[in-house]
Formats: structure tokens, C-alpha cells, sequence
């Protein structure tokens, strides 16, 4: 058995006298797609910035490719975050930047270089996002929203990243721009091999992108399964999740 | 009874204190440590000339006009004032020297300063606050850019150096502006005005000039940057971003200027 691409284990968070993560134990293997599913407010984001190393946990542990991240800063944090791309919530495009230097931003880190080749480098992930480069020249505020989802997806690709987090990718977005996001998410996850964990509250979304689910609830992880168990996972806490009910164990 | 209630009122009055004085220290706390944080980071590669020069541009060639014409109005206000009080008793010729001194040692850089403190700290605040909230910030740092050394550092630098030159231009301009009204309203020699001016200038006085102006400079950054580093809770909390940052980079102005002032003369 090979090791986990990433390891969390024991991970807790506290904001103030707000306990966000209470030990958060997950592992996701090389290539799996794997869905954190769970309230607004469950801890979903954070434990995604926590292995990002955006925000530093309590307590735990968290390895990539076996590294612990945790406390690793300067170069070595550089280095493990070079593994990483993110599709924000909110897209979170520079918006005093056009188009095709936002897409290449992961490869110049903000300098002007090279422009030619870094046109034809943002043409190539615009196009695999399905996106012409008529659009290279734009503002983002010049696109619509699900336009910009779509930049920031070649945004997070263009480094080519091991791993690609996806912060509620369907968000904001109608069920048929939601499902393009879906598509390409599937698609980029099998062409380019990468290991993906998307959080969501999105069902539809958990159900077609995601190999495997865990569903986050007051800070811990309470079930963890493939996505086929989803509707019959025989976890009531899910039950009523995944059914969108007012009543049942969750307040 | 009344001896209980009037013990607890004085001592939520002493909490209160307490917990001002220490709200206060950890500002100042927090402030020193994201100084050093960016000098230290701006000051090791990857380097962002380019974000610098455009900084530079920002702050010092968009701020021109409003500098330039404070700077004038003010010199000429000032000449006048010092005639109308200085003819009271028989010393309007102190005109010259007093614009000359007033304007290049205090009026010049404080006023630049606060001029460029509303421009500039508060669209720093407003836009990295921005970013904060819309998660561009965390964005960059995925893309292994760090907004210290990308946005931050470029920031405090280029206002830094361009507050100085603006000074040095809103001196050379305010003594104009005294100039055009002692010579073509008060009815003074052109020539004698210009040679008591030059002989009541020291090198001293425009060396404090421009130490103020870069003090100012790193003030008014360090604050506009600061705050909207800092910026929480969507666009109300730009808002007070904003507002903190502006308030803060004018306090800042005024006491390191009268810091300088008594150090240097007293």
C-alpha cells in the first residue's frame, strides 16, 4: 500500500473560545478524489487552509507525501505548497490584472516575464477549461461568474499541481454552469492524474466528482465512505444531510 | 453599600485604563513586528522592481497636483499673514525669512504629508483590504507569491522615497508662493526677497525637511498597509480599514513631527 498523498491526524483548531477542528483524522491517496461534505461553518475551510498551511492547527499533524506541514515555513513550506493548486470559493482573481497574466501568475509569481510565452501558456489552460483566448485581455470584473470560476480553475491548473483543493467549486453558480465546473473537475482529475479534495455542501457536486466522502460535523470527521453508500450510508447525521431535512439529530 | 458600589465603579474605571493601555501596546506590538517582517522580506529575493517604480508613480507623480497646489496657496497665505502681523510692529521685513523657515522645516512636510496620508494610506487600506476579504491575499500565497515582498514592501519603499522629493517640491513652491505675493501685492524688491530667503536657508533645515518626509512616508504606508493587511468582515470592514488607517498615519504625522521638531531644536 502506497502512502497517503495527504495525512491528517488528530488536526484541532480553536478560534477563541470557538472550537472549529476537534481532532480531524483523513487520509487521501495518490490520484482519489475525495469530498469533505458538511455545514456552513463545519470547519471545511479551515482544514483545508490548515493543510495549505494558511492556518496553523492547535494540535496534530498533517504530512504530504509524508512532510509534515505543521510548522515547516521558508523554503520548505515554499516547497510543499509548489505540490498544491486551489480553486477559491469566490474565484479570488487579481483583479487589477488581466486574464492571462492571473492564469500564469502561478509561473512568474507576479513578474512580467517572458510574455510571450506565458500568452501562449494561459491559452493553453484557458482552452482546457474550455475558454477561447479572445478573452486574454480582459478584466475579471469583465467576466461573469461562472466565466471566472472557469479562469481561476486554469488559474490553479497552470502550475501543474499534484494535488488540486476545490473550495465550494459550484457555489454561486446555476445547476447547468455547475455541472460544466463538475465535468471539468472529473476531467482534470483523470487527464492530468491528480489527487483532488473538494469541499462542498453541493451533493449533485460530492456525488460526481468525488471517489470517496467524509462528512465533517462539529469538528470531526463522523463518516467517511465511497460515494455509491452516500444516500444509504446508515449514519443518520448523514441521512439528513444529504436529504436536506430541517429534523434529525443536526440543529 | 454606597462604599461597594462606588469601589466597583472605580475600579471598572482603572479595568478601563488597563485595558486601553494594553490594547494600545499590543498595536504597537503588532505594528513593530509587520515593519520588520516586510523590511526583512523586501529585503531578500525574489525582488519586484517593477512593482516599486509603479508605486513610486502612485505616490509620488499622482500625488503632484494636490502637493503642488497646497504648497503654493499656503506659501502665499503665509506671507501674507506675516506681513499684516510683522507690520504691527515695525517687522514686516521678517516676511522672507519666516516663510522661508516655516515653510521648509514645518509646513511643507506636514502638510505633504497629510495630503499624501488621505491619498494614499487610504486606497492602500482600501485596496489591500480588498483583497484580504476576497481572498486574493490567500490566493497569491497559494501561487507561492508572498504579499510582503509582492505588495507590501514595493509599497513602503516607493512612499519612502517619493515623499521627499515631494517635499523638496512643495518647499521650492511654497517659498514661490511667498515670493508672488511679498513682491506683486506687499510691494517688496524681487532681488532682496530672494537673497534674505537664500540667506536664512541652511542645509540643516532642508536635511530635517526630508528626514521628516521619509519618516512620514514609512508612516503613511505602513499604516495604509497594516490595516488593510488586517481587513476583516467584507465591505464594512475595508470601511474601518480604511478610516483606521488614515486616522492613524495623520496621529503618527503630527507626533513624529513634533518629536523631530524638539528633538532637533531642543
Amino acid at each position: 500500500m502506497s502512502e497517503p498523498k495527504i495525512q491528517l491526524t488528530d488536526v484541532a483548531k480553536t478560534f477563541g473560545t470557538r472550537t472549529i477542528l476537534d481532532g480531524v483524522n483523513l487520509s487521501v491517496e495518490p490520484g482519489e478524489s475525495m469530498a469533505i461534505i458538511g455545514q456552513s461553518g463545519s470547519g471545511k475551510s479551515v482544514t483545508l487552509k490548515c493543510i495549505l498551511g494558511l492556518v496553523r492547527p492547535d494540535r496534530g499533524s498533517i504530512r504530504v507525501d509524508g512532510e509534515e506541514v505543521v510548522g515547516a515555513h521558508g523554503r520548505d513550506m515554499e516547497r510543499i505548497r509548489a505540490k498544491f493548486g486551489l480553486l477559491f470559493q469566490g474565484s479570488a482573481l487579481f483583479d487589477s490584472l488581466p486574464v492571462w497574466r492571473n492564469v500564469t501568475f502561478g509561473l512568474t509569481r507576479g513578474r512580467n516575464r517572458e510574455p510571450a510565452r506565458m500568452r501562449k501558456i494561459a491559452e493553453e489552460n484557458l482552452e482546457r477549461v474550455g475558454l477561447d483566448s479572445r478573452i486574454l485581455n480582459l478584466r475579471p470584473s469583465e467576466l461573469s461568474g461562472g466565466m471566472q470560476k472557469r479562469v481561476a480553475l486554469a488559474r490553479a491548473i497552470a502550475p501543474r499541481p499534484e494535488i488540486i483543493f476545490f473550495d465550494e467549486p459550484t457555489t454561486g453558480l446555476d445547476p447547468i454552469r455547475a455541472d460544466v465546473i463538475n465535468d471539468l473537475i472529473v476531467s482534470l482529475v483523470n487527464d492530468l492524474g491528480v489527487t483532488a479534495l473538494t469541499i462542498t455542501h453541493d451533493m449533485a457536486s460530492a456525488r460526481k466528482i468525488a471517489h470517496r466522502v467524509a462528512m465533517l460535523y462539529q469538528g470531526r470527521i463522523i463518516w467517511r465512505g465511497p460515494r455509491d453508500r452516500l444516500y444509504d450510508s446508515g449514519n443518520p447525521y448523514v441521512d439528513q444531510f444529504v436529504l436536506g431535512r430541517a429534523e434529525g439529530p443536526i440543529t | 453599600m454606597m462604599a461597594v458600589r462606588v469601589g466597583g465603579a472605580l475600579f471598572a474605571f482603572f479595568v478601563g485604563i488597563g485595558r486601553v493601555a494594553i490594547g494600545l501596546l499590543a498595536t504597537i506590538g503588532r505594528v513593530t513586528l509587520f515593519a520588520l517582517n516586510t523590511i526583512r522580506r523586501a529585503l531578500t529575493p525574489p525582488y519586484y522592481p517593477g512593482k516599486l517604480f509603479e508605486q513610486i508613480a502612485h505616490i509620488g507623480w499622482f500625488s503632484l497636483p494636490v502637493v503642488c497646489l497646497t504648497a503654493i496657496f499656503t506659501g502665499a497665505a503665509l506671507a501674507q499673514q506675516t506681513f499684516t502681523a510683522g507690520s504691527r510692529f515695525n517687522a514686516s521685513s521678517t516676511v522672507p525669512g519666516i516663510v522661508v523657515m516655516g515653510i521648509v522645516r514645518e509646513l511643507g512636510p506636514v502638510l505633504v504629508g497629510l495630503m499624501v496620508a488621505g491619498r494614499v494610506a487610504s486606497a492602500m487600506a482600501a485596496e489591500l483590504g480588498t483583497m484580504r476579504v476576497s481572498e486574493q491575499l490567500d490566493a497569491m500565497t497559494t501561487l507561492r507569491t508572498d504579499p510582503f515582498r509582492y505588495l507590501i514592501g514595493p509599497r513602503l519603499f516607493a512612499s519612502i522615497i517619493a515623499l521627499p522629493v515631494l517635499v523638496l517640491i512643495a518647499n521650492c513652491l511654497g517659498i514661490l508662493g511667498g515670493y508672488l505675493i511679498a513682491v506683486y501685492k506687499l510691494g517688496f524688491n524681487a532681488t532682496s526677497y530672494l537673497t534674505i530667503s537664500r540667506n536664512f536657508l541652511e542645509a540643516d533645515d532642508i536635511g530635517m525637511a526630508l528626514v521628516k518626509a521619509g519618516v512620514f512616508g514609512f508612516f503613511i504606508a505602513l499604516m495604509g498597509c497594516y490595516y488593510g493587511f488586517r481587513a476583516d468582515g467584507g465591505a464594512a470592514g475595508v470601511g474601518d480599514a480604511t478610516r483606521t488607517a488614515v486616522v492613524s498615519a495623520f496621529v503618527l504625522i503630527l507626533l513624529s513631527n513634533l518629536l523631530i521638531t524638539v528633538t532637533a531644536f531642543g
